[in-house]
């Protein structure tokens, strides 16, 4: 069978140099939603106060909560004479209002530029408050002239594990007891689904980062400075001592990570899987969990997997053939694809802004078993939204649907078809942070919502407008 | 009461506390406070965004261009290039070579393919520190493409968010001055410091056709460079959001001779006095005649429909925190034609001149937060059992957890709150928040209810 992943004409002006519509953020944003998936953590922002700000507003814009990032907030003066004064300036007064178990500090574009050596500015300032009760500082360099607002999550990840794993010494009480989770960037309710999960195999986790409650939490009488949920410090601190883990991401082949770490390290077996969307990549997620618990599938997810099937098999003539263009983070896009690829779809143009290089062969492994999709595959890393609008008109992808993050939703307009709105971010409807995506739960709701979606397109643009569909 | 930092205690005032009325202000922000403020960037990036027919290039990495993509709802009549991002996306090997090629050639590209009237050029932090000149390569490009291409000195951390408005308005000055005037009447002004959200421009542009009065440019509001060109022949600025384009006003007022007055388009009273202001300065019997039968007029359409919104909100409390403090003068006054009281009362921006006005304006026990954080902000609203918090985006959030009523007042929204019907619109909103069912069923309410009940 020849490669699904074809090799499209140029776009009319393949060299842009310019990033026109962006399909990716910065690096600390990630950061700052790692650390915010830390229990008792606040973010910080080593850099200007605009950075932190900025990056508030984007995600409050998706998450509809409070999400307080700190900053040292830099002035000329810093710029010139180091930062050093402000971080520790910064991190006394984060400390004396928010009481907080640890500070995630993310460097910004201006910090690594001008070389602030954080690491040894948070040695000094532990010297300083020696003997004292002060949170635990964790740091993560994210120039945000590298990498995507993704690589800047994974590398919190892997930073804030480095940083607090600790090998037990002698007998270690939760030896092989337990697994460590690393499920990349999702969003809350797929968060919870995978507790969900954990707890019905019978294994404790520690699923990192854990946003699932500091990031949709329920309405308060009082504010929580710093909203209750995370994953705990001791756990973190404890990941060498897991039976295993286990990591989301196709595209990470191609980096250092949190599980490769603890593999290298302290000898935890790393599993990495493809973020489970769709049947095929839940199939492997749950075939993990039983290799790991050596337990079966528990009932309930194996009738949803049925249901799940039995609705494929109801709505197949609805999708069969049709086009979408996928856009968003690099595994999420992976993931669409091969749920997409399996209910008949041909996910035409799969794009985003990040740069893994491992894109196109993790596209290429999930649509394999799709034979209608056979080189009808464009596959495109560092896109932005205008090239993927050159590059739709140019190869006449005639796309019958768009799916990714609400960043799309001009280009969708431009072409007249529905964008479904998925990943992050969503900042034009409510309730994105509380999408599910992952399992065949997930999958029953995607499925549902894009075989709804063409059907309203198909009753909207009939001039019957039948009663039956 | 709220724990305010050592550093920022003098930053928030009581009315009638016991201690003399002096509020820090127009400092930077305290390093760990979590202030609602952004950067120098942002300052310029609001001003600047709305001008439409110009291209607007941020010269750093994506993060900049990507949190301020078609970040305001600041319509235009025609072109919408300013509703797209354009970045150089600066990489780790432009840091070290410098980005000076990269901006030339992006610059190039985008000018041809999109034929803008003029290109800003938005410096953003790294570029201050690897020493881009920016400048220079602007001044190249304009030669090359015969438009004006204008730098924007926009580094973050050099300042505030005051700074930005700064940078934003010497960019603008560059372009005033370089267009015919010809035909502008005796009896025009521009209109400067109104962004056309939702369409307040147009409703407040209108007024000013009605009475006679020719405008000239609105800066920046559904902004044109050939119009923003043309704005030395104008006989009066009309400066509203004075935070940000005093300092152009002045600068006209130097070079040109164009005296400035200050006006307000939020709420009936202020509204009205805008115009009245306008019309006395002309000195002309006919538009002053024209304005009163235009207040007359929409004061008539707009009494009995806020009447009804009136009788529902009395007696409840409002917090304002907003960007510029001169919104929240007219906000307060707004919101006791409401009938409601402003109990909290803070900007990112004001400065003392700004907090003693407010000071006066402001009932006993209101407080007043200069740059302000959550923290702070939650407690004030939780002390003062606030009904309604009018804000921007980062402070809904904060309402909303406490389950408080919440009206967007910010370069966001999506309803004109400017002008006789906006103050309608603002009455709806604040109404249509603060009457909701929602708020019963929030631990809030119901706490309070159950308080009652024992």
């Amino acid at each position: 069978m020849s490669s699904p992943v074809r090799i499209t004409m140029s776009a009319p002006k393949p060299n842009w140099v310019s990033t026109r519509n962006p399909c990716k953020a910065c690096a600390p944003l990630g950061a700052a939603l790692v650390m915010r998936g830390i229990e008792g953590a606040i973010p910080f922002l080593h850099g200007s106060q605009g950075c932190a700000t900025y990056m508030r507003r984007y995600l409050i814009s998706h998450f509809r909560e409070p999400m307080d990032i700190a900053s040292s907030g830099f002035s000329e003066a810093s710029t010139i004479f180091g930062g050093g004064a402000n971080l520790h300036q910064g991190l006394e007064n984060v400390t004396s209002q928010y009481h907080p178990g640890l500070i995630g500090i993310a460097t910004t574009c201006l910090t690594e530029t001008i070389g602030e050596d954080v690491h040894g500015m948070l040695h000094e300032y532990r010297e300083k408050n020696a003997g004292l009760n002060h949170p635990e500082l964790v740091h993560v360099s994210t120039p945000s002239y590298s990498g995507t607002h993704i690589d800047g999550f994974n590398n919190a990840v892997r930073s804030v594990v480095e940083q607090l794993a600790e090998a037990f010494a002698g007998a270690d009480p939760y030896a092989g007891n337990f697994v460590n989770l690393f499920p990349g960037m999702v969003s809350t309710e797929d968060l919870r689904f995978l507790k969900e999960v954990a707890a019905d195999f019978g294994i404790p986790i520690t699923l990192f980062p854990d946003y699932s409650e500091t990031l949709d939490g329920p309405s308060m009488l009082k504010y929580e400075k710093i909203p209750g949920g995370g994953t705990p410090i001791a756990a973190l601190r404890a990941t060498p001592s897991a039976g295993a883990s286990i990591e989301f991401g196709r595209t990470l082949r191609t980096k250092n990570t949190a599980a490769s770490f603890l593999q290298d390290k302290f000898a935890v077996p790393a599993k990495r899987i493809g973020l489970p969307i769709g049947i095929h990549e839940s199939d492997a997620f749950y075939a993990t969990m039983e290799e790991l618990t050596r337990k079966p599938t528990p009932v309930k997810y194996n009738q949803e997997r049925g249901r799940l099937v039995d609705a494929y098999v109801d709505g197949h003539k609805y999708l069969f053939g049709k086009r979408a263009i996928v856009f968003g983070d690099e595994d999420m896009v992976v993931g669409l694809a091969s749920f997409l690829a399996e209910i008949g779809v041909v996910p035409v143009l799969c794009g985003s802004g990040g740069k893994s290089g491992a894109l196109a062969r993790s596209i290429e492994e999930v649509t394999s078993h799709a034979s209608h999709c056979n080189g009808q595959i464009a596959v495109r890393e560092g896109i932005d939204f205008m090239t993927i609008a050159e590059e739709t008109a140019l190869n006449e992808f005639k796309p019958d649907f768009l799916i990714g993050s609400s960043k799309g939703a001009k280009l969708a307009r431009a072409l007249g078809v529905p964008l479904i709105r998925v990943g992050f971010p969503i900042h034009d409807r409510i309730g994105g942070q509380r999408i599910l995506h992952l399992g065949y739960r997930g999958a029953q709701r995607l499925f549902d919502l894009v075989v709804n979606t063409l059907l309203e397109v198909k009753q909207d643009s009939s001039s019957i407008g039948y009663s039956y569909l | 009461m709220a724990d305010i930092l050592r550093e920022r205690e003098r930053q928030v005032y009581r009315k009638g506390q016991e201690t003399a009325f002096q509020l820090d202000c127009e400092k930077q922000s305290v390093a760990g406070s979590v202030s609602q403020r952004a950067c120098v960037f942002c300052g310029s990036r609001v001003v600047l965004y709305p001008i439409a027919d110009a291209l607007h290039i941020v010269h750093g990495p994506i993060g900049c261009a990507s949190y301020t993509w078609d970040i305001r709802g600041a319509l235009s009549s025609g072109p919408e290039l300013h509703r797209l991002s354009f970045s150089t996306d600066m990489q780790e090997m432009d840091i070290v070579r410098g980005g000076e090629k990269k901006l030339y050639a992006a610059l190039c590209e985008l000018i041809d393919e999109h034929q803008p009237k003029a290109a800003f050029v938005y410096a953003t932090c790294i570029v201050g520190v690897i020493g881009d000149d920016v400048g220079a390569v602007c001044k190249r490009v304009s030669m090359e493409k015969g438009i004006p291409v204008l730098p924007v000195h926009s580094e973050g951390f050099k300042g505030t968010k005051k700074d930005g408005y700064r940078a934003a308005c010497d960019a603008l000055l560059q372009l005033v001055g370089t267009g015919p005037i010809d035909d502008v009447s005796p009896l025009s002004i521009n209109i400067l410091g109104d962004f056309n959200l939702a369409g307040e421009t147009w409703i407040i542009r209108d007024y000013y056709a009605r009475m006679g009065v020719q405008v000239v440019s609105c800066i920046t509001g559904d902004g044109r460079i050939d119009e923003i060109r043309r704005a030395h022949g104008a006989a009066l600025n009309v400066v509203q959001c004075s935070g940000s384009m005093t300092h152009l006003a002045k600068s006209l007022k130097d070079k040109y001779g164009i005296p400035f007055i200050r006006v307000s388009y939020f709420g009936l009273e202020d509204m009205s006095n805008s115009l009245y202001d306008v019309a006395r300065h002309f000195g002309n019997k006919e538009v002053m005649q024209r304005t009163q039968s235009i207040v007359r007029e929409e004061l008539d359409r707009t009494m009995p429909l806020l009447a009804e919104y009136r009788r529902a909100l009395t007696g409840k409390r409002a917090a304002i925190y907003v960007g510029g403090a001169f919104k929240a003068f007219s906000l307060v006054s707004a919101l006791r034609l409401l009938g409601m009281k402003t109990v909290m009362v803070g900007s990112q921006t004001g400065n003392k001149e700004d907090y003693e006005q407010l000071r006066e304006l402001c009932d006993e026990g209101t407080i007043i937060a200069d740059d302000s954080n959550p923290l702070e902000l939650s407690t004030f609203l939780e002390e003062k059992e606030v009904d309604v918090f009018i804000g921007g985006v980062k402070e809904r959030p904060i309402a909303y957890k406490l389950g408080i009523g919440f009206c967007d007042h910010n370069h966001e929204r999506k309803e004109a709150l400017a002008g006789f019907e906006g103050m309608v619109n603002f009455a709806r909103e604040v109404y249509g928040s603060v009457m909701s069912p929602v708020w019963q069923l929030t631990p809030r309410k119901r706490s309070g209810a159950l308080e009652v009940v024992r």
